[in-house]
């Protein structure tokens, strides 16, 4: 519960955004973050809420940790778990198929 | 001193930028050389920051003298029994609670949410606040959120009562405010804590500013960092640093995510719909404002107000023989490694889990049994 994920916008209907976490397309509520959030935008995602929105120069950045931990963990990693279980805590998009 | 004997090749495997990894690890040995004498400790309270450590064996590469202890970090593992104890009767008077993942198996003072389930409560897993208001949605029966978690969970918490809960779910409140828990622990004598790294998610929230009053107060340092290996590398040189030239102050090494001011929209929720209390942690007893609880203008949906919690109905389950020996809360309290504890991967695994600290992926013992304590970085099999 201490890391938040990032994840790139794909379009935004009122306060909720859909959002895609390396292929997973998830539902992320915008009524914390505290600035206007576009298409296009990084935002970094905690139990389903935007709490940030990632700033353009830091996205590579950003995103290398996640990268790392989405493409290379062992199963029985921790950090990847409580990463999967953030992208989990998003609520799926109603067209995926979960 | 720092150890410059290390293979070249293990840095290759761990890192991804390798040189910069050495750069690091050598600045941090020159770092506490130059500090004249040793121990000094210092904390972190963030269980992402353990899970870092411990993953990429970051103790092996720290230099003798130097002790990194984790602090009140982990946000499932601080949840006391009593709170716990509230849920469990909750749940064992027929109403649906809706937790966060690990809660689930965290004992309380004689069972946990998932004894109570295999009792037939209904204990329903949810990852997201949002999840919880569909829930409720979907049944006509009573629905209780075991709200559980720092400030960067508790602004979820805030923002789904500020948008209107369904009039059959309530909010059970434990979480908890880490700001004040610093202050204690930089207190205790024992722990002699001369420095502390600070999270960087939950600074996203908060700030960094929020960190400059107890700086004032303590003259300790406080330095926000993020969860990259090197991240965590750059943030202890900074803070040895500071520790050095006796300078205490806030700095915040993780811009890409913090600010001084912080996320003002989600303070302004946060503190809308809690207040703060005094209130027991698991581990580090009473901590002044350490609790947040649903302000009075929020006493409909507050399940404390809304049930009768009679605690006194667990009385005639004994607790756990085991827990006894359980020492979680020193562990919680930078006073013990979870390897001084006998139960350790005997007793007590993540299979079969004795206290908290086991039971969560951001806990001690649980990081500690997954990738070892002190792990080489030439460790892997």
């Amino acid at each position: 519960m201490c890391l938040g994920v990032p994840g790139k916008v794909i379009e935004v209907a009122g306060n909720v955004a859909t959002v895609d976490f390396w292929g997973v397309r998830r539902q992320v509520q915008l009524d914390v973050v505290d600035e206007p959030v576009a298409p296009g935008d990084y935002i970094l995602n905690h139990v389903g809420f935007a709490i940030r929105r990632i700033p353009e120069s830091e996205i590579a950045e950003t995103l290398a940790l996640y990268e790392q931990l989405i493409t290379q963990a062992e199963q029985d990693d921790l950090m990847a778990e409580d990463v999967r279980n953030e992208i989990a805590g998003a609520r799926g998009d109603r067209r995926a198929v979960d | 001193m720092p150890s410059t004997d290390r293979d070249p090749a293990l840095f290759e495997l761990k890192f991804r930028d390798p040189a910069r990894a050495r750069a690091l690890v050598e600045a941090l040995g020159r770092r506490t050389a130059e500090l004249g004498r040793t121990p000094v400790s210092v904390m972190h309270v963030c269980g992402s920051h353990e899970q870092a450590i411990a993953k990429f064996g970051l103790r092996s590469t720290f230099p003798r003298g130097l002790n990194v202890i984790m602090g009140p970090g982990c946000p499932v593992c601080i949840t006391d029994a009593p709170e716990v104890d509230e849920g469990v009767v909750l749940a064992r008077q027929g109403v649906h609670i809706a937790t966060y993942g690990d809660m689930v198996r965290v004992p309380g003072t004689s069972m946990s949410l998932a004894d109570a389930q295999a009792d037939g409560a209904k204990i329903h897993v949810i990852y997201s606040a949002a999840q919880v208001v569909e829930l409720a949605q979907s049944t006509s029966d009573q629905v209780v959120f075991f709200a559980t978690g720092f400030e960067t969970t508790a602004v979820a918490t805030a923002a789904i009562v500020l948008g209107g809960l369904p009039s059959n779910l309530s909010i059970l409140s434990a979480h908890k405010y880490i700001p004040p828990a610093m202050e204690i622990v930089a207190e205790v004598p024992e722990t002699k804590v001369e420095g502390f790294l600070a999270a960087g998610h939950a600074a996203t929230i908060t700030g960094s500013a929020v960190f400059e009053p107890f700086v004032a107060r303590h003259h300790v340092p406080v330095v926000v960092a993020g969860f990259e290996p090197l991240d965590i590398l750059a943030g202890l040189v900074k803070l040895v640093e500071l520790i050095r030239d006796r300078t205490p102050q806030v700095v915040n090494m993780f811009p890409r995510c913090v600010t001084r001011a912080g996320n003002l929209r989600a303070q302004e929720q946060l503190w809308k719909v809690f207040r703060p209390t005094g209130g027991r942690w698991r581990g580090i007893a009473h901590v002044p404002n350490g609790n947040l609880r649903l302000r009075d203008e929020f006493r409909s949906i507050d399940a404390r107000r809304r049930f009768t919690i009679d605690l006194a109905s667990l009385w005639d389950h004994a607790p756990a023989a085991l827990a006894q020996s359980c020492i979680c809360g020193d562990i919680m309290a930078g006073l013990s490694s979870p390897t001084d504890c006998k139960l350790f991967g005997q007793e007590c695994t993540p299979e079969k889990p004795v206290g908290a600290c086991m039971v969560s992926s951001e806990g001690a013992c649980k990081i500690w049994h997954e990738y070892g304590g002190h792990p080489d970085l030439g460790g892997d099999a």
